[in-house]
């Protein structure tokens, strides 16, 4: 048993990729904060407002990244519907803050939301039960999507939907719960979604220690999810996903349920991203069905595409990458933006099929510049 | 020869001796006093601007057994108060306003004859008594118009404003009617004033009889509010009862024949809405289902064919404005050509790299669509075009009890079904269509018969964005046609295919058709979306009990 757990701190410990995103990000946590906080404004190492509310934002996304890139870059399943279970941990946490508004809002009425009582409602519905407790909520933001992603995977996978079929149906649940989320009667607040938060465990949400706390917690749910998906898989566990992926039916004879190892990444992976919904929130301040858009899923492949499917730092990396390309472009070249993530997902597709991390190793172990060694390289197995 | 030249004037003629006989009917019907003589518009005019009450009376009753078409417009201006007589020269003229002036109509002609002011004009007055003189001789003249549509729209009319002096003007239409439709709302009307106003109970009983057989929502209130209003009656007398209890009886049996309109309407309706999902998603049955090529690129070939439609459609209007009507005809091959080309570029560009790697090819894809959506955005702008109705698609006809089906929706299934059976063609019938089928199922094998596969690959993914860019055509009759149309149907389309079968066409039929005629039975219960919300959850928990769609292609492949 000591063996075997020393032996996969070992294992982690050589994953330069990861070591050096643990690095960065352990840099972050700490810097960023004290750079916001400390450094003057009118020094160059200051970082301002705007970066620190951004950056965290994009290291919610790197979260609901690895989510993603554990189911399809370990276990082979292309979920189109992953922006559902962020939006649903999105909401859970949403749903704890609209409650602790109490009578700031517009209508102050102590009891129920604004939209609600603009819709006339006299009592909160049963599905509010419970929010106003912090733990509570905590517990639903991981609770919810992992039990739909149960519910719905335990279906699929014993059903042996697979591959292109289980993609589309991933995008008809997203899409079937946005529909649902944008009808006012069911009671998180329609088009408008949920929005005006005032505090966080009575911690005022505009304040910029509030912030830069948020910040330092997604940085440390992120490293945190990067280590326990690397442990994953690099686990047996993590070996049989793998062959999952690459012969399922080979795995399927030789005795493993493909359906519970199938069922318990999926799951875990729509719980990792309710807690990236939950961490993205509060630092945006607004959460409405949008986030269900299928677009919105497909998006989030995409990061994890560019940055390198299968490798978990490369989810990070391609989220980051995306996501500030699209602030810089939406910014700049407002029109331009999606000629460049559509050039995005075609070129990456064609050119990178590995990705950024899976290519860029690859061109350096094989020292280009080096005048060319006289043995042929072996062929890539794939 | 003589025989067809005489019978329009002996239809003239019936029509005549028809107005004498109504009004004559509504004269026994104790209304006016007096005798009314066969006098013209012409010698009657100047009694209708200047005379007294009972002139004027007698000289509509005349104009009414005159039988003469060109009274109606006087008689309803008179109605509305807009028949004036200039006070200089007496002259009778019917006057609208408009804006500031008042436009002046010749009474027999209508045509505009200048521009008086008020002050010059006197206006011809009418009391109650004249009134209800006029109504009734309107209602004489249209029922007894030549015009069968004219007849029935007056016997509509007069199904809402119903008075007991017009049951014997309708019993002598009636009686006279050749035409069915308007036999029948005559029918209906004089059923439900014999309801209103007679005093036998055996005439109400069978006006109760007759009213049960017009299977409509305003004869089902009628007898409702019949019934409502024997029930608050503190002591109803046996006849009263016996009215109330067949009242009760018919409305029973006219909410079970509506019921079954209802249903038909619904069906209908879900075949429309199903030959709808048909078009967008059976150019994805051929590039998905057949090739397997996971396009999300789908929805914009189908907007390139509804803005195709929109740039054919500014050509006609700039170039040949006369020949409008057919410009839908030169969209849809324009459409077929513009989104098959598109789609063999990028077969060749893209696609041909990504056989065997689906999961990529759908972001490759959705790529393409996010660019050819932001093209058509900054090409046309991001709001909607407007793409007209040629006239013989606008319209409606009504099937009965309710059920109106509009004409570019008729012509939307049967093009739907033209579309699928090309296909159908295509696909069984021509040497393509061989050679398409023999490179989808074994690659290597047709290559060494000596098909080309690639160029097959091409073809056969640019036909089905053909087929889809052809969908457009039709979809932007009844949609917005804006960079996003395609996206409205992209979910729907993969369903449909999903559901049906990957790789049938025949299942794609089965799949659009049955997903259109269950959400139209949803939706008067769940409402639109939350309709449309359970068809999404009915066709996931479908997948999983059949995982391989209605009508799985069998074969022995453990995985794909």
């Amino acid at each position: 048993m000591q063996m075997n757990t020393s032996h996969r701190w070992t294992t982690l410990l050589s994953d330069r990729g990861g070591m050096i995103l643990l690095g960065i990000l352990a840099a972050a946590a700490v810097l960023v904060p004290i750079g916001n906080l400390l450094v003057p404004a009118d020094s160059v190492f200051h970082v301002s407002n705007f970066a620190v509310s951004l950056i965290g934002k994009y290291l919610t996304f790197a979260l609901l990244a690895l989510s993603v890139d554990l189911v399809w870059g370990f276990s082979g399943i292309l979920s189109l519907g992953h922006g559902a279970f962020f939006a649903l941990g999105g909401y859970a946490m949403g749903m704890h803050m609209m409650r602790k508004v109490g009578d700031r809002g517009v209508y102050g009425n102590p009891d129920l939301p604004d939209f609600m009582v603009f819709l006339d409602w006299d009592k909160l519905p049963w599905t509010w039960y419970g929010f106003d407790n912090f733990a509570f909520a905590l517990i639903m933001v991981v609770a919810v999507p992992g039990a739909l992603a149960f519910v719905f995977g335990w279906l699929a996978f014993r059903s042996r939907v697979s591959g292109v079929y289980l993609s589309i149906i991933t995008q008809a649940m997203t899409y079937a719960l946005m529909l649902s989320f944008f009808r006012n009667d069911l009671g998180f607040g329609g088009n408008n979604g949920l929005t005006d938060f005032k505090d966080i465990l009575g911690f005022d949400l505009q304040a910029q220690t509030t912030r830069a706390t948020l910040f330092v917690l997604s940085a440390i749910a992120l490293g945190g999810a990067y280590v326990l998906a690397r442990m994953l898989v690099q686990s047996k566990f993590g070996k049989v996903l793998v062959s999952i992926r690459d012969a399922e039916s080979r795995t399927r004879f030789l005795g493993y349920r493909v359906e519970h190892y199938k069922l318990f990444a999926f799951t875990l992976s729509a719980m990792i991203a309710g807690i990236a919904g939950a961490l993205y929130v509060p630092q945006v301040g607004i959460i409405n069905p949008g986030e269900f858009l299928p677009a919105k899923s497909i998006e989030i492949v995409v990061w994890v595409a560019v940055g390198g499917r299968g490798t978990l730092y490369g989810a990070v990396l391609g989220a980051v990458l995306v996501n500030y390309g699209k602030t810089y472009f939406t910014g700049a070249l407002p029109d331009m933006w999606l000629y460049v993530l559509g050039s995005l997902f075609i070129g990456v597709t064609l050119l990178l099929p590995k990705g950024i991390a899976g290519t860029i190793p690859d061109w350096i172990a094989a020292k280009p510049w080096r005048p060319r060694q006289p043995e042929p390289e072996p062929e890539a197995a794939e | 020869m003589e025989l067809q030249a005489a019978s329009p004037i002996a239809k003239k003629t019936s029509r005549y001796v028809l107005a004498v006989w109504l009004f004559c009917a509504a004269i026994f019907g104790a209304l006016i006093p007096g005798t009314a003589t066969a006098q013209t518009l012409e010698e009657l005019l100047p009694v209708l601007a200047a005379g007294s009450y009972g002139e004027k009376s007698e000289a509509i009753s005349a104009l009414a057994t005159g039988g003469d078409s060109r009274a109606i417009p006087v008689l309803q201006a008179l109605l509305d108060g807009k028949l004036y007589a200039r006070k200089e020269g007496d002259e009778v003229i019917i006057v609208e306003p408009r804006g500031d002036v008042l436009v002046l109509r010749d009474p027999f002609t209508l045509s505009e004859i200048g521009q008086a002011a008020k002050v010059d004009l006197d206006r011809a007055r009418v009391n109650n008594r004249v009134r209800g003189v006029i109504r009734t001789a309107l209602g004489v003249l249209q029922l007894s118009s030549e015009d069968a549509s004219v007849r029935l729209q007056s016997a509509e009319a007069l199904f809402r404003t119903r008075s007991a002096e017009m049951i014997p003007v309708l019993e002598a239409a009636l009686a006279q009617e050749e035409d069915a439709k308007a036999r029948k709302e005559i029918a209906r009307s004089l059923a439900a004033s014999n309801l209103d106003f007679a005093t036998d109970p055996g005439v109400r009983i069978a006006a109760v009889l007759e009213l049960e057989t017009h299977i409509d929502r305003e004869v089902r209130a009628l007898l409702a509010a019949l019934v409502a209003d024997i029930n608050a009656e503190e002591a109803p007398d046996p006849a009263a009862i016996a009215l109330g209890a067949q009242a009760a009886l018919s409305i029973i049996e006219i909410d079970q024949r509506l019921a079954g309109w209802a249903a038909l309407g619904n069906i209908l309706q879900g075949i429309s809405l199903g030959s709808v999902l048909l078009l967008a998603a059976i150019g994805l049955a051929i590039t998905f289902g057949v090739m397997g090529v996971i396009n999300m690129a789908h929805g914009e070939m189908v907007m390139l064919g509804a803005y195709a439609t929109f740039m054919v459609q500014a050509l006609f209007r700039a170039y040949a404005p006369e020949w409008f009507d057919w410009s839908l005809l030169v969209a849809i091959p324009v459409a077929f050509i513009v989104a098959g080309g598109i789609g063999i570029g990028i077969e060749r560009g893209i696609i041909r790299f990504l056989y065997g790697r689906p999961l990529e090819t759908l972001l490759a894809t959705w790529g393409l669509s996010l660019i050819l959506r932001q093209a058509t955005r900054s090409l046309f702008g991001p709001s909607n075009r407007e793409v007209a109705n040629p006239s013989w698609m606008s319209g409606a006809v009504e099937i009965g009890g309710g059920v109106v089906v509009t004409y570019n929706r008729i012509w939307i299934a049967v093009f739907a079904l033209m579309v699928f059976a090309m296909l159908i063609f295509i696909q069984r019938r021509t040497k393509f269509g061989l050679q398409m089928r023999a490179v989808t199922q074994n690659r290597a094998m047709a290559r060494g018969m000596g098909i080309r596969s690639g160029r097959i690959d091409a073809l056969t993914f640019g036909l089905g964005s053909g087929v889809a860019g052809m969908g457009g055509v039709a979809l932007s009759q009844i949609d917005n046609v804006s960079p996003n149309l395609g996206q409205n149907y992209i979910v729907d389309s993969f369903l449909v295919v999903v559901f049906g079968g990957v790789g049938n066409l025949w299942g794609t039929l089965v799949g659009a058709l049955s997903v259109g005629v269950f959400s139209k039975f949803l939706e008067p219960y769940a409402g639109a979306v939350l309709g449309k919300i359970f068809v999404l959850i009915a066709i996931i928990i479908f997948i999983q009990w059949r995982p391989r769609g209605l009508f799985a292609l069998r074969g022995r492949a453990v995985e794909q």
